[in-house]
């Protein structure tokens, strides 16, 4: 583990428990303040370019940036190119484009569509599930009550596992995200054994195939040939992982935001056909995922001395606040009608579930709303560690 | 006014396909083709507008004729 942050622009570490809290204030402090590229020691070398051009630039650069890592951490990826550990986020050109496209249709727009009922139902079972509400005195827990349980019971149930390992899920997610600055070995020896659970869910669907994304990876071709294990297998960590903790943020952040701002709030419950536009301005304010590339030789980044094998974090959050590409950066506007965040990332690589996502932030909110018109925060929120961020604890307390 | 969607650009962020359905549609990769020849008629410029500022990519291009 490493201490404390000295200096963010020196010794930049998004793992450290006050860059999600104040990460707002330290990307606007460095972009104002002439260092549009911080640096780190950290993690065998990390840069973090903070304006939107040079994001655009660097997740549009698959020539000298690899994807092989997009999570930071003390180590480094042991999966080779092209595919990398979990195909496709990981995998680079050309290999990337056919791992890709075979997951495309399952979360295509119109077939995603379809979950809504599902996503809904989810929704207000959680939210039956708090029980007697007196308002006034409630407090609920957001994030943990509510927030955290949407994303993961979709997936689970898209994969075809059992959603009784919700909270197993959740341990996997929290081991690859939030503890990336142990030391290698030490994470080593304490890792959930993902792997063997998956190798179990595959053998099982073998065994009963049935209509979900599991038998759709067992069965699908690339010209011909049916994915390699390691392929199946990276693509089932990828759903599981990406889908989770991102989400989960999302609709945490969203619901922070309504706590702490009673007019959106009151806007939210009395114009509905906002949601429209307040969706993608949450996602712009609080886009929860910050990726990572690697540097593949030494490079000059715009008179950054890059070395083959530094980390470059991708921070589409600080892109989405630069006051260069959008007007009035830093306040949330509920009817933004002009919006090109990139909360979903740029290029090859956007975000393959980004329908998916749109549908359960929007339902998870037209929901809580619905039940909650008038909330409070209850006290402090705790983030999340690392690059996805989010509150992991939200109290709100319910008002009449 | 005409639309236009640069498929080498679409990453599939379908945004506009949520905000003018009536111009765009997504095939089965979430890829975004015009309807039709992409001809806006003058009720749906504003959205059609609204699709060009809302594209991550840039990928949208408006002509007049
Ligand atoms: C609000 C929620 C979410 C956000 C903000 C988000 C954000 C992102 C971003 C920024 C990327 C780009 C990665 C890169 O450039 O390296 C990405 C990729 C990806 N996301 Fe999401 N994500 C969310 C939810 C989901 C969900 C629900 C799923 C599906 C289960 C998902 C699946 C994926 C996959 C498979 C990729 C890799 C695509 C590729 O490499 O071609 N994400 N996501
Ligand atoms: S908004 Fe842009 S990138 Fe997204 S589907 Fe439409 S044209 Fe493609």
């Amino acid at each position: 583990m490493y201490g404390p942050v000295t200096d963010w622009a020196t010794d930049l570490d998004h793992a450290d428990p006050e860059y999600n809290e104040r990460a707002h204030e330290i990307w606007d402090q460095l972009r104002d303040g002439g260092c549009p590229v911080a640096h780190s020691d950290r993690y065998g070398g990390m840069w973090a370019p903070l304006t939107h051009e040079l994001v655009h630039e660097v997740a549009y650069d698959t020539e000298h940036f690899t994807s092989q890592g997009v999570v930071v951490s003390t180590g480094r990826p042991m999966a080779p190119p092209p595919m990398g550990p979990a195909p496709p986020i990981t995998s680079d050109p050309p290999f990337h484009q056919f791992a890709r496209r075979l997951l495309l249709p399952p979360f295509s727009p119109k077939q995603i569509a379809g979950w809504e009922p599902e996503v809904r139902r989810l929704c207000r079972d959680l939210l039956d599930r708090m029980g007697d509400i007196v308002p006034g005195e409630t407090v609920v827990d957001a994030a943990v009550q509510y927030a955290q349980s949407i994303p993961v019971n979709v997936i689970a149930r898209m994969l075809g596992f059992p959603t009784e390992d919700e909270e197993y899920f959740r341990e996997c997610v929290h081991f690859f995200l939030e503890t990336v600055n142990q030391p290698v070995e030490q994470r080593e020896a304490s890792g959930p054994g993902l792997a063997p659970y998956l190798d179990r869910q595959i053998e099982e669907h073998r065994a009963h195939p049935r209509d979900d994304l599991t038998s759709y990876l067992l069965e699908v071709e690339i010209d011909g040939n049916p994915l390699s294990h390691d392929h199946v297998r990276g693509s089932m960590v990828l759903l599981l992982i990406a889908g989770i903790d991102t989400t989960w943020s999302a609709i945490g952040s969203s619901i922070w935001h309504l706590a702490h701002h009673p007019d959106d709030l009151e806007r939210l419950t009395s114009e509905p056909e906002l949601m429209l536009f307040a969706v993608e301005e949450f996602l712009r304010a609080y886009a929860p995922v910050t990726m990572a590339r690697l540097v593949k030789d030494d490079y000059d980044f715009h008179g950054c001395p890059m070395r083959a094998d530094d980390w470059v974090l991708l921070p589409f959050p600080a892109a989405n606040r630069d006051p260069a590409v959008f007007e009035r950066a830093s306040e949330f506007v509920i009817d933004r009608a002009e919006n090109r965040h990139a909360a979903f990332g740029l290029g090859i690589h956007r975000c393959l579930g980004s329908n998916l996502a749109r549908l359960e932030l929007r339902v998870a909110i037209e929901e809580f709303v619905a039940r909650f018109p008038r909330f409070e925060s209850a006290g402090d929120t705790r983030w999340s560690i690392g690059q996805i961020r989010g509150p992991r604890q939200l109290p709100v307390r319910i008002l009449a | 006014m005409r639309v236009e969607v640069n498929t080498e650009l679409c990453q599939g962020h379908n945004r506009c396909y949520a905000l003018a359905p009536e111009l765009f549609d997504v095939d089965d990769y979430g890829t975004a083709v015009v309807i039709g020849d992409g001809t806006v008629p003058p009720e749906l410029e504003e959205k059609a507008n609204l699709a060009v500022a809302n594209c991550p990519e840039y990928a949208i291009s408006i002509t007049d004729d």
